[in-house]
């Protein structure tokens, strides 16, 4: 049925966009992309979190919580995440106003911060497994090791993000694609903090007032 | 891709496309805001300051959640506005799927457990669904 | 070092007893398909296609070439899991009494499982996915997917999974635990050989792929609709593509999460799923049929797509209920969250969480039994044309809703416990599956290869593969129902009871039938390429569609759209052709296109290097190829020569060729 005007006349419509413009239609893509991928990467954590749950008091007549977790260690390890994720932070108005080395020494004070973290980390752990408390002693320990672990591993494989990110900087500047990137990167550190709120909390904090 | 610099930025900048900007203001409120609730929890703990163990937990869950949504707000950006309201719904069904998650097999382990057999090693704690 | 350890070190386990040189059975067919592999190989090699090959199709980052790839893949991996198939029945037909049949259980087990396996995870994954990638960028009016190199990633990724699960049948042996590889018996104690670490490896590279595909997609569709194209009026097969999609992401996590707590079991030595230590190997059911369940929702909320576009175009009316076909769409979605317990009544969680599952997984039929009426007044005092997508709608409709009220019965959890495990489940998810699920596929294909070929498929064969599928379901499982009720258990390779051996006889006969199907499906192919010129679609509109894909030609070209259109109405191409649309014959600007990489191809085959190597616990092979998979994973970051253009003046000499085409019908 073709439309008619109030006067009669058939109404010719519109059936292509008049102003061709370059395809940037993927541009607004990615952000949204990466954020559906972070959601994703929040229900793997969430898994994590449940068998956690499942059996966190599942101690096997070995280590419980109270026994190993050292608060004044996760405290201070806590405060080098969030100091990270303030850091990066410092970084992106410095991004948005195309400051590429003022974007650079933050990203660098938020990778040996972000590395100072999984430091510690791995200190912890190996100081556990020399205990007699490993992976493999129970399932509690089981779970508190992949659940923090698996944490740790998106931390170390942001690590390599910064450095890569800061080589392309060097290279290439500020550019629209840059940008993104380290929105995107942005994203993934902050995000990783939100998970270590939850493994502080139900992880450490939980374990020992149980 | 070769767009112009200010083309490039005009796209960045499109309603609806790309990210909420964060004022220097809003993060300066979220990163104080975050070492607070970082700071109680612990302190709530490791002093002891309240007895009750339950209550404790209450009040540190009730701050992780707070936190949460202090790091979604001031540093994620996520408001109704960004992707045209569509990061925030997605935000709210993963919520939703996380409390699916953790909470239904929570649910569900619990339940299947509570039939099984007390057996050596059985702890009332203990959710494991067979041993 | 010892030669011995030495040889351990080179090559982990592998060793010559992991090929089966003293079984004819798998010898036979390692000839057969090495003979047929070298035959492909060589007539590509002599006709000098791997160049052809390489740019055109394997590093093609083209939403229309990776669809094909994936169908393509999805149709050779169902012969695959076809012959696991027959090869059952045979056995269930004679194996009776004193006669043990052909396949003692250590071999039964392992097809049962590697052909659940492999019709999921490899057939009909891919072939949603693939049908998905062609046709829904078409239809909102879009020239790609939103990341077209991820695009190509997943497709590699999946074909990665599904080649190193067709490894594992000459190279030592493939699970024996079920298609879902069930703790503990997948744990390292019961389960120690290379089985359960194909299959878990196969899936995590494939699952992968098919997270980013679903991110992907779902990314598609709300960002690079057509200008004008509201959610509300975007075609119904696109909006159960999102809701599919959505629920992909939502739920392959999950199964990423339980795989990847096995794997730990196995390779580490922790308890999540083990019997001792505080181990629960409940919570590995649990885990994955929380993947489980919302997966049937993912492949058949596609299919439901299918049905509704083919129904309004066969019946030239609106589809009825456009707004209720949305929300029914929604609704399933979010319901398939909440039943996944009803796969585990008899596990022993109790009457309260048994009750609540059970009357949620009764729910979930009131809003897909919306959709089938929607469907039935779609045709109702329409001009029906029963051209052969529309029959396999209705075969659809008979076949899936029957398939629909067993499970409504066995949602029942006083009932299942008496019918779970029983042939009566096994029938009711075959039903629902190969009703709803691989009839719509089925339909799918043949609605939509004219557009990616340009020429129908052959209809006489095409009638050949309907009836095969058809006839043949009902006669294969029908019988399957009968003895399920009576109580007969599921993957068992041997009966004493002689008075059930009729029933397995005539589902073998059904199995042959679908088996005629499937050939007859490749041979309407195959004819359909020898007389493409009689069958050829030049208008771009062989069916008298209603979606934008339709407005294209046949097939279209690498930009899909010369100019993107500007939307007003839902059935957008019924909407244009009546207003009097005119494709655009000048005006052409350069069009931006993304470039073919070969980045995909290469980190899938690191990946499949990776997962081969793990199986065989062979390190130093894991270490390089992850060390691959990172390095090749960055470098490709620096890569920002990402993009070309085509120039205005090529797409107006493809546009004046159509034109032409149009005017003069040649």
């Amino acid at each position: 049925m073709t439309e008619h005007a109030l006067d009669g006349a058939a109404v010719r419509r519109t059936w292509h966009l008049a102003e061709e413009d370059q395809d940037h239609s993927t541009d607004g893509a990615t952000l949204l992309g990466f954020w559906i991928y972070l959601m994703s990467d929040a229900l793997i954590f969430a898994s994590l979190f449940a068998m956690f749950g499942v059996v966190g008091a599942s101690y096997a007549g070995g280590p419980t919580p109270r026994e190993i977790f050292d608060l004044p260690l996760v405290a201070l390890n806590t405060a080098f995440l969030l100091a990270s994720s303030i850091t990066f932070g410092a970084a992106m108005p410095h991004m948005e106003a195309g400051r590429v080395g003022a974007t650079r020494f933050w990203l660098v004070i938020t990778g040996l911060v972000g590395a100072a973290f999984v430091g510690i980390e791995l200190y912890e752990f190996s100081h556990l497994i020399a205990e007699g408390a490993t992976p493999q002693r129970s399932a509690f320990l089981s779970a508190f090791f992949t659940l923090v672990g698996t944490h740790g591993a998106h931390v170390t494989v942001g690590l390599i993000w910064i450095a890569t990110l800061l080589v392309q900087l060097g290279r290439h500047g500020l550019t629209p694609a840059m940008k993104r990137r380290l929105m995107c990167l942005s994203m993934f550190w902050h995000f990783l903090d939100i998970i270590w709120i939850g493994v502080f909390t139900f992880v450490y904090l939980f374990g020992v007032i149980r | 891709m070769s767009l112009s610099p200010e083309r490039a930025n005009a796209a960045l900048h499109e309603p609806g496309t790309t990210h909420a900007h964060g004022s220097r203001k809003g993060y300066a409120t979220g990163s104080i805001l975050s070492v607070v609730l970082t700071a109680i929890p612990f302190w709530l703990v490791m002093s002891g300051a309240v007895q009750d163990a339950q209550t404790t937990a209450f009040l540190i869950f009730g701050l992780a959640l707070v936190q949460i949504v202090v790091h979604v707000v001031f540093f994620l950006h996520l408001n109704t506005r960004s992707e045209g309201g569509w990061t925030l719904l997605a935000f709210l069904f993963t919520a939703v799927i996380v409390f699916l998650t953790i909470g239904g097999s929570i649910w569900v382990m619990y339940h299947l457990n509570a039939n099984m057999m007390p057996m050596p090693g059985n702890g009332v704690g203990n959710m494991s669904g067979m041993n | 070092m010892t030669d011995q350890s030495l040889l351990k070190t080179v090559f982990g386990r592998l060793t010559w007893e992991s090929f089966p040189l003293h079984e004819p059975i798998l010898f036979g067919t390692f000839m057969v398909v090495a003979l047929l592999g070298l035959g492909i190989v060589g007539a590509i090699t002599r006709y000098r296609l791997w160049g052809y090959l390489w740019t055109e199709w394997f590093t093609s980052v083209d939403h229309k070439k990776v669809g094909i790839m994936y169908i393509i893949l999805a149709i050779i991996m169902l012969l695959r899991g076809i012959s696991d198939a027959v090869m059952m029945r045979v056995q269930q037909a004679i194996a009776f009494g004193s006669n043990p049949g052909f396949l003692p259980p250590h071999h039964y087990d392992q097809i049962f499982t590697a052909h659940g396996t492999i019709m999921i995870f490899f057939v009909a994954i891919p072939l949603v996915v693939g049908i998905v990638n062609f046709v829904m960028p078409l239809q909102i009016g879009a020239r790609d997917v939103a990341f077209p190199f991820l695009n190509n990633l997943s497709f590699w990724l999946t074909a990665a999974g599904a080649v190193l699960t067709m490894i594992s049948l000459f190279v030592g042996e493939f699970a024996r635990t079920g298609w879902l590889s069930y703790a503990p018996l997948a744990e390292l104690a019961y389960s120690p050989d290379t089985g359960v670490d194909y299959y878990l490896w196969s899936l995590q590279i494939a699952g992968v792929g098919t997270t980013l595909s679903a991110i992907n997609m779902v990314a598609t569709i709300i960002k690079m609709r057509a200008p004008g194209m509201t959610m509300m009026k975007m075609p119904v097969f696109c909006w159960t593509a999102l809701c599919s999609n959505v629920l992909a992401v939502a739920i392959f996590p999950a199964l990423t999460a339980a795989f990847f707590l096995l794997m730990l079991d196995r390779y580490i030595g922790t308890n999540f799923f083990t019997n001792e230590l505080g181990g629960a190997p409940m919570m590995y059911w649990n885990m994955v049929w929380i993947w489980g369940h919302p997966e049937v929702y993912v492949l058949v909320l596609p299919a439901f797509g299918i049905y509704s576009e083919i129904t309004q175009t066969f019946t030239g009316k609106r589809l009825f209920g456009y707004t209720s076909m949305v929300y029914a769409t929604v609704v399933i979605t979010i319901l398939s969250y909440l039943v996944w317990l009803h796969h585990f009544f008899t596990m022993g969680a109790g009457a309260g969480v048994n009750s609540f599952f059970g009357i949620a997984t009764m729910v979930i039929a009131i809003p897909t039994g919306a959709k089938i009426f929607n469907w039935l007044f779609t045709m109702y005092r329409g001009n029906i044309r029963w051209e052969l997508p529309m029959m396999w709608v209705l075969a659809f409709m008979l076949t899936f809703t029957v398939g629909g009220m067993t499970g409504v019965l066995l949602a029942i959890p006083s009932a299942d416990f008496v019918l779970h495990n029983s042939l009566f489940l096994v029938a009711h998810f075959h039903n629902t599956i190969i009703g709803g699920v691989v009839f719509g596929l089925f339909a799918g294909m043949v609605y939509w290869f004219p557009k990616a070929f340009g020429f129908k498929l052959d209809e006489f064969w095409g009638k050949v593969a309907f009836w095969g599928w058809v006839v043949g379901y009902w006669i294969a499982w029908t019988p399957i129902y009968v003895v399920g009720l009576m109580g007969t258990t599921r993957r068992v390779n041997h009966f004493d009871d002689p008075t059930l051996q009729p029933y397995f006889i005539v589902a073998a006969v059904g199995a042959a039938l679908i088996v005629v199907g499937i050939l007859g499906f490749v041979m309407s192919i195959v004819m359909g390429f020898v007389k493409r010129d009689k069958l050829r679609d030049l208008t771009g509109d062989p069916w008298d569609g209603r979606t934008l894909e339709w407005s294209t030609s046949s097939p279209p070209p690498a930009y899909n759209f010369a100019q993107t259109p500007v939307i007003h109405d839902l059935d957008t191409w019924y909407d244009m052709k009546e207003n009097g649309y005119e494709r655009p014959t000048e005006g052409f600007r350069p069009i931006h296109m993304p470039r073919n990489t070969g980045a995909g191809v290469i980190l899938a085959g690191l990946a499949l290097l990776l997962g081969f190597s793990m199986v065989w616990y062979i390190w130093w092979l894991s270490a390089v190829s992850f060390a691959g998979l990172l390095v090749v994973a960055v470098a490709h970051t620096f890569n920002f020569k990402r993009d070309y253009f085509i120039p205005a003046d090529e797409v107006a000499r493809i546009e004046g060729k159509r034109s032409q085409q149009l005017a003069t019908g040649v």
